[in-house]
């Protein structure tokens, strides 16, 4: 089959693979209809995430059909249209009973490098690094898909495959940063990013009750996407101070909650953007947390910062001093998708959740190297592209 | 120049481990005041949680992974304080050699612990979740310089970490 493989520090390309074969008695294989590049693709692109081999399929966010059930799945046949988590959970380990599906104890299949950088290993995640449990990604015709019954959701039939795609990662993720991040009614909510997932993390809140939602980026034409499709406010921090702004509208507060979903490779400006490329470039720091800075900064006094953006291992110049001395809570995690799902498939049933906008481009899997190269440059006003295997 | 960046980076993972397994080895250097659970003979217990309640975790045996290791370990099996299941332990009867715990014995798959920490990852998994997920097969699409370095490294982690 084709798939989309790493092959090197900024180098991709579709070459042909081995077909997926089931590899145990939960697993199901899932024809691919389509998948979609994601922020945190671009962080293993560029060679900030260790443990990769050339050779690997990516791609992780995706929706297919299921073509082939291993003998002990229950809830899934073959024909269903699923849209499938990005992470793999077992569904019945503690952390998995509790709700922290992205922790669980039984899906990474590398514990031990896991460990060795995080102090745990986390579950297991498709078309990642061998850190995250070395499963092949989903931009190819085909994809084995572990623990099915759990991690896969069949699709109602009035939801079309590209607004349901998003449910696969960039809807849950989101939601996820508003709702563990505790946003009630009457909150103000300032989300760094406005790619998907923090266009999502906006909705999200909004749909749980908060006063006032400002999203903060730089992309002229996300800044608009984000006020069109989401009605929310937007800043530009390239144009304004963002610190004073966010006092200014919330009556010198602070926002009562900020959510960060730009990660390892966020931009900043002035003189701090020029010291975290250089520390990043030289492997001094792996992370370039401007964003989570920012937030935790502007965050009023007692509030929470949510952390949405991937990160990878060490951030430098991090303001401890101000997370300590005013009281804030400090939250992340990566998805836990299947908590969310079934909830956020009905809200898209419903229109409460608009997702199709997202995908700014569709493309042949072939040409998913170009795809990924217009996403990662932002060109052409890209948000995300649509690769569909099938044509 | 690709090429040397993935050997870079192959070599940055394989450093991590290398540092890690060296800030466990600084942190077991003997103490003045040792631990009841650093009792000479097997080494420190190894550990897992299983949610599962105690006698399910040992209802007439114990699960395969471990069962087949027979009187070679000694296991301890107790509640896990809240909800959060059964304490599943497991330690060598015998001291392992130096040679074997080195780094090079480790990397060679010498170290009796190595079996032991896979034989309660799979047995915790078999108890949970009914099967022991396998990784795709072959695990990547061709072999390369760096992926031969964190393929060594892969096959080596489900016998290591900081259980």
């Amino acid at each position: 089959m084709r798939a989309l493989c790493w092959e090197g520090v900024d180098k991709l390309a579709v070459e042909r693979v081995p077909d997926p074969r089931l590899r145990n008695e939960q697993d199901v294989i899932v024809r691919l209809i389509a998948g979609t590049t994601c922020g945190s693709d671009l962080h293993l692109i560029g060679g900030h995430i260790p443990a990769m081999r050339a050779g690997d399929v990516i791609g992780h966010e995706f929706l297919g059909e299921v073509v082939e059930t291993g003998p002990q799945v229950r809830r899934h046949a073959v024909g269903d249209r699923v849209v499938v988590c990005s992470f793999v959970g077992c569904g019945r380990c503690w952390y998995c009973a509790n709700d922290l599906w992205s922790l669980c104890d039984n899906t990474n299949t590398n514990p031990g490098l896991g460990q060795a950088i995080f102090g745990h290993d986390t579950g297991g995640v498709f078309g990642y690094s061998h850190i995250m449990g070395g499963l092949r990604g989903s931009h190819a015709d085909y994809v084995r898909v572990p623990f099915a019954d759990y991690g896969a959701f069949s699709v109602p039939e009035g939801i079309d495959d590209v607004s349901a795609l998003f449910a696969s990662d960039a809807v849950p993720t989101g939601w996820m940063g508003a709702h563990l991040g505790g946003v009630r009614p009457g909150d103000v909510v300032a989300v760094w990013g406005c790619g998907a997932v923090g266009q999502m993390a906006a909705r999200a809140a909004m749909l749980l009750g908060a006063d006032r939602v400002v999203c903060v980026d730089s992309v002229p034409e996300r800044l608009a996407m984000t006020e069109l499709h989401i009605g929310c406010e937007t800043l530009d921090y390239t144009a304004t101070d963002i610190e004073a702004e966010l006092r200014e509208r919330t009556g010198g507060r602070g926002p009562d909650v900020c959510i960060e979903a730009v990660g390892m490779e966020a931009d900043g400006d002035g003189a701090l953007r020029r010291y975290d490329r250089a520390k990043q470039r030289l492997r001094l720091e792996t992370d370039r947390p401007a964003a989570v800075r920012q937030a935790v900064r502007a965050c009023r006094k007692g509030g929470m910062v949510f952390v949405l953006g991937v990160f990878g291992g060490l951030a430098d110049k991090f303001p401890l001093g101000a997370l300590m001395n005013k009281g804030l809570t400090l939250r992340g995690a990566q998805q836990h998708g299947q908590r969310y799902i079934p909830m956020l498939l009905d809200r898209i049933a419903a229109g409460e959740l608009k997702t199709s906008h997202l995908a700014t481009h569709a493309l042949p899997l072939d040409e998913a190297p170009q795809g990924y190269a217009m996403f990662k440059y932002k060109t052409d006003g890209c948000v995300r592209v649509v690769f569909r295997p099938g044509g | 120049m690709s090429r040397v960046r993935r050997a870079r980076s192959a070599l940055l993972g394989a450093a991590a481990v290398v540092v890690s397994a060296g800030i466990r080895r600084w942190r077991r250097r003997p103490s003045r005041i040792a631990p009841v659970t650093d009792a000479p003979g097997g080494g420190r217990w190894l550990t897992v949680t299983v949610n599962r309640p105690p006698t399910d975790v040992w209802a007439e045996a114990l699960p395969e992974p471990l069962g087949r290791y027979g009187d070679r370990l000694e296991i301890r099996i107790r509640p896990a304080p809240g909800d959060r299941g059964t304490e599943l332990a497991a330690r060598t009867k015998d001291q392992p050699s130096r040679l074997a715990t080195s780094l090079p014995g480790r990397l060679a798959g010498r170290d009796p612990r190595q079996g032991v920490r896979r034989a309660l990852r799979e047995a915790k998994s078999l108890l949970e979740a009914r099967e022991v997920l396998l990784p795709d097969a072959p695990p990547t699409a061709h072999p390369s310089l760096g992926g031969r370095i964190v393929g060594l490294l892969t096959r080596r982690s489900r016998e290591e970490g900081v259980l």
